[in-house]
C-alpha cells in the first residue's frame, strides 16, 4: 500500500511542469543547453520514469528524501522530523479532549433523551460537524484571543522568553479545542447512538430487573458495550483531524506539518510535499493498523485474520 | 388476494420518495434556506448598485450602512456584491466539479463492476489507494499541480472525490447484473455502453442524485478551503474562501469583522441548507426509512 502511495505521488510530482534542474540552477547561471543536458544526463534525469522511481525509493529507504528547493541545503528528512512534535503534541490533545468531551456529551445526550439538555447538544454538534476547520478556527481567534485577550494569536512559544511548560500550554489550548470540535461532535453523536442502542439490550433490562443502580447500569454495563464501535470511529477520525490540523495550524501559525506542506505547496517545493504527504501517508496507514488491532483486543468477538 | 381497483392505484415510488422528503422538516428547511441563496446569488447584478470589484474610495473599510448593506473592504470594494459573486463562483465551481465527479465515478464504478474480475480488483485498489491519503493532503498535492483559478480548482476537486461514488455505483451494479432482465439483456447480446446507460444509470438515479447533492456542499467546502490558503481561486476574483483568507492579517480580523464574518455566515448557510437537502433526499429514497 506504502509502495503503491509513494508511486502515485512520485508520478504526480513528476507530471509538474519542469524538472530538478529547473528547480535547483539560477536561471542567471550562464550554463549552455548541452551542459544542461549533461547536468541531467549525470543526475539520471533522462532514465525512464520506473528506474527514476527505483533509484528515487533506494534513497528513501535509507532516509534521504532529497533537499529543499526553496530553504537551500536543508535536507528534507530532518525538516519534516522537526515539524513531527508540534503536530503530534496540537493533534494529541485536541483527541483528548475530543475524546472525554464526546463521551460525557454523548452519554449525557442518550440517558436523557429528548431534553432541552439534548436537544442544545444536537444542535452545537451539527454545527461542528459543517464548519470547517478554518472557519472555527477564525470565530475562535476573533472571541478568545481579540476580544477577551485569553489567548495568544499564534505561535508555540512567546518569542523571546525562555522555555516553560505554561507558556506552551497557553499557546496549545486555544488550536487544540479548536480542532477536537470537529471530531468531539462526531464522538458524540455516535456515542448518544450506540449508548441508546445498548440501553434497549436485555442485559441491560436484566440489570435494571436486579435493582442495580441507575449509575451503575449506565457506566458498567451499558457503557463498556456502547464505547466499542467508538474505538473505530475514533481511528477513522484521524484522517479528518489531520485534515482539520492543517487549517488550525496555518491561522494560529503553529509550527507543525500542516503549515510546513502549506508553505510548501504554496511555493512548490516538491521534494518537501513528496516527503511531508509519504510521512503522513505512513502515519495514516499505521493508525488505521493499530485502530483494527486495537478492536480485536477490545472485542474478543472479533477474530483477526 | 386483495383485489385493487384501478382508479385508486398506490403512488409510484418517486411520488412516495417525494412525499417523505417533505414530511422531513430540516430538509424542507434547507430547500426555504437555499432557493433564496440560490436567488439573490443569480439576480443580484440586476438590482443591486455596485459590481464586486467596483472601487468606492470614500467607503473604504466602511461599516454596514444603508449604501453598503455588509460594509465595504480594503480598497473600498462592496462586501454585499462580493458575497454574492463569491457564491456565483463557489456554486459555479461546485456544480461543474460535481458533475465531473459523477462521470468519472459512474464510469470507474460501472466498468468495475462490469467488465470483468481482473478490471475489477485492480480498479478498487486503485480506488482503496486514492482513499488512503486524508482528502485535504491529497488536496494540496493536486493543487500544487495544477495551480490557482476556476478550472484548475474544479478538476483538483473532481479528481478527489469521484472513488466514494465509484464504490456506491459498484456495489449496486454488481447486484444488479445478477437480476434476470441484465441476464437477458446480455444473453441477447447488449453490450456494455447498453448495459450501462439502459439498465445501469436509471437504476443508480437515486445513488447519483443524493451523492451530487451532498457533494455540492463538499465542493463548495473543499473550494473555499482551498482559497482560504490561496491555492484556490486567486484575487481579485471574489470567494468565499479568498474573503476569509483576508481575515487572516490582525487588523482585518481585529477591526473589520465584517469583512469575513458575511462570508463566513453565507459559508455556513449554504452548505448546511444543501446537506439537510441531501440528507432528506437519501431518507426519501431509500425504502427502509419507511421502516422508522
Amino acid at each position: 500500500m506504502l509502495v503503491a502511495l509513494s508511486m502515485l505521488i512520485f508520478l504526480l510530482l513528476r507530471l509538474t511542469p519542469g524538472d530538478p534542474i529547473d528547480a535547483y540552477i539560477d536561471p542567471n547561471l550562464p550554463m549552455s543547453p548541452s551542459d544542461l543536458a549533461d547536468l541531467r544526463r549525470s543526475l539520471g534525469l533522462d532514465q525512464p520514469l520506473p528506474v527514476q522511481y527505483l533509484g528515487w525509493l533506494q534513497q528513501a529507504l535509507t532516509g534521504n528524501l532529497g533537499y529543499s528547493i526553496k530553504r537551500l541545503d536543508q535536507p528534507v528528512l530532518g525538516l519534516v522530523l522537526s515539524r513531527i512534535g508540534p503536530t503530534v503534541l496540537l493533534m494529541g490533545t485536541a483527541l483528548a479532549f475530543a475524546v472525554v468531551a464526546g463521551i460525557t456529551f454523548g452519554v449525557i445526550g442518550a440517558v436523557r433523551r429528548n431534553s432541552l439538555a439534548d436537544l442544545s447538544l444536537s444542535v452545537v454538534a451539527l454545527a461542528g460537524i459543517s464548519s470547517p476547520a478554518f472557519l472555527s478556527a477564525l470565530i475562535g481567534l476573533y472571541i478568545f484571543s481579540v476580544r477577551l485577550h485569553w489567548m495568544p494569536s499564534g505561535g508555540m512559544l512567546t518569542p523571546g522568553e525562555e522555555f516553560s511548560v505554561s507558556d506552551l500550554l497557553h499557546h496549545l489550548i486555544l488550536p487544540a479545542a479548536l480542532l477536537s470540535v470537529a471530531q468531539a461532535a462526531l464522538i458524540m453523536r455516535y456515542m448518544r447512538a450506540s449508548l441508546l442502542e445498548v440501553l434497549n439490550q436485555d442485559y441491560v433490562r436484566t440489570a435494571r430487573a436486579k435493582g442495580v443502580r441507575e449509575f451503575w447500569v449506565i457506566s458498567k454495563h451499558a457503557l463498556r458495550n456502547a464505547l466499542l464501535p467508538i474505538v473505530t470511529l475514533i481511528g477513522s477520525t484521524i484522517g479528518l483531524a489531520i485534515g482539520g490540523a492543517i487549517f488550525i495550524e496555518s491561522v494560529f501559525n503553529w509550527p507543525g506539518m500542516g503549515l510546513l506542506l502549506v508553505d510548501a505547496v504554496q511555493t512548490r517545493d516538491y521534494p518537501v510535499i513528496m516527503g511531508a504527504t509519504l510521512v503522513i501517508g505512513t502515519c495514516v496507514i499505521v493508525v488505521n493498523l493499530l485502530t483494527d488491532i486495537t478492536y480485536a483486543v477490545v472485542d474478543p468477538r472479533i477474530k483477526v485474520g | 388476494m386483495l383485489a385493487r381497483s384501478p382508479e385508486r392505484r398506490s403512488p409510484g415510488p418517486l411520488a412516495r420518495a417525494f412525499s417523505r422528503f417533505l414530511l422531513n422538516r430540516a430538509a424542507v428547511a434547507g430547500v426555504c434556506i437555499a432557493t433564496p441563496m440560490l436567488l439573490l446569488i443569480l439576480s443580484y447584478p440586476l438590482w443591486w448598485a455596485f459590481r464586486p470589484n467596483d472601487i468606492d474610495l470614500l467607503a473604504m473599510n466602511s461599516g454596514p450602512t444603508a449604501t453598503h448593506w455588509f460594509g465595504a473592504d480594503g480598497v473600498g470594494r462592496d462586501v454585499f456584491a462580493r458575497v454574492l459573486e463569491g457564491g456565483r463562483i463557489s456554486l459555479l465551481v461546485a456544480v461543474a466539479s460535481t458533475a465531473l465527479s459523477a462521470v468519472i465515478g459512474f464510469l470507474f464504478g460501472a466498468i468495475s463492476a462490469l467488465a470483468g474480475r481482473w478490471t475489477d480488483a485492480v480498479s478498487m485498489r486503485f480506488v482503496d489507494l486514492v482513499m488512503t491519503l486524508p482528502p485535504v493532503i491529497f488536496l494540496l498535492v493536486l493543487a500544487s499541480i495544477a495551480g490557482t483559478g476556476i478550472w484548475p480548482t474544479v478538476i483538483v476537486i473532481s479528481l478527489l472525490s469521484w472513488p466514494l461514488l465509484a464504490r456506491m455505483i459498484r456495489s449496486r451494479l454488481l447486484e444488479l447484473r445478477e437480476r434476470d432482465f441484465v441476464l437477458a439483456a446480455r444473453g441477447m447480446g447488449a453490450g456494455i455502453g447498453h448495459l450501462l446507460f439502459r439498465h445501469g444509470l436509471p437504476n443508480s438515479i437515486d445513488i447519483l442524485v443524493v451523492y451530487a447533492t451532498l457533494q455540492i456542499a463538499n465542493a463548495i467546502l473543499l473550494e473555499a478551503g482551498l482559497s482560504f490558503l490561496g491555492l484556490g481561486i486567486a484575487p481579485p476574483a471574489a470567494s468565499w474562501g479568498n474573503m476569509l483568507n483576508a481575515a487572516r492579517s490582525t487588523a482585518v480580523l481585529e477591526q473589520y469583522p465584517w469583512q469575513w464574518l458575511f462570508p463566513g455566515a453565507a459559508l455556513i448557510l449554504a452548505v448546511l441548507a444543501i446537506n439537510f437537502i441531501g440528507d432528506g433526499l437519501r431518507d426519501a429514497f431509500d425504502p427502509r426509512a419507511e421502516l422508522n
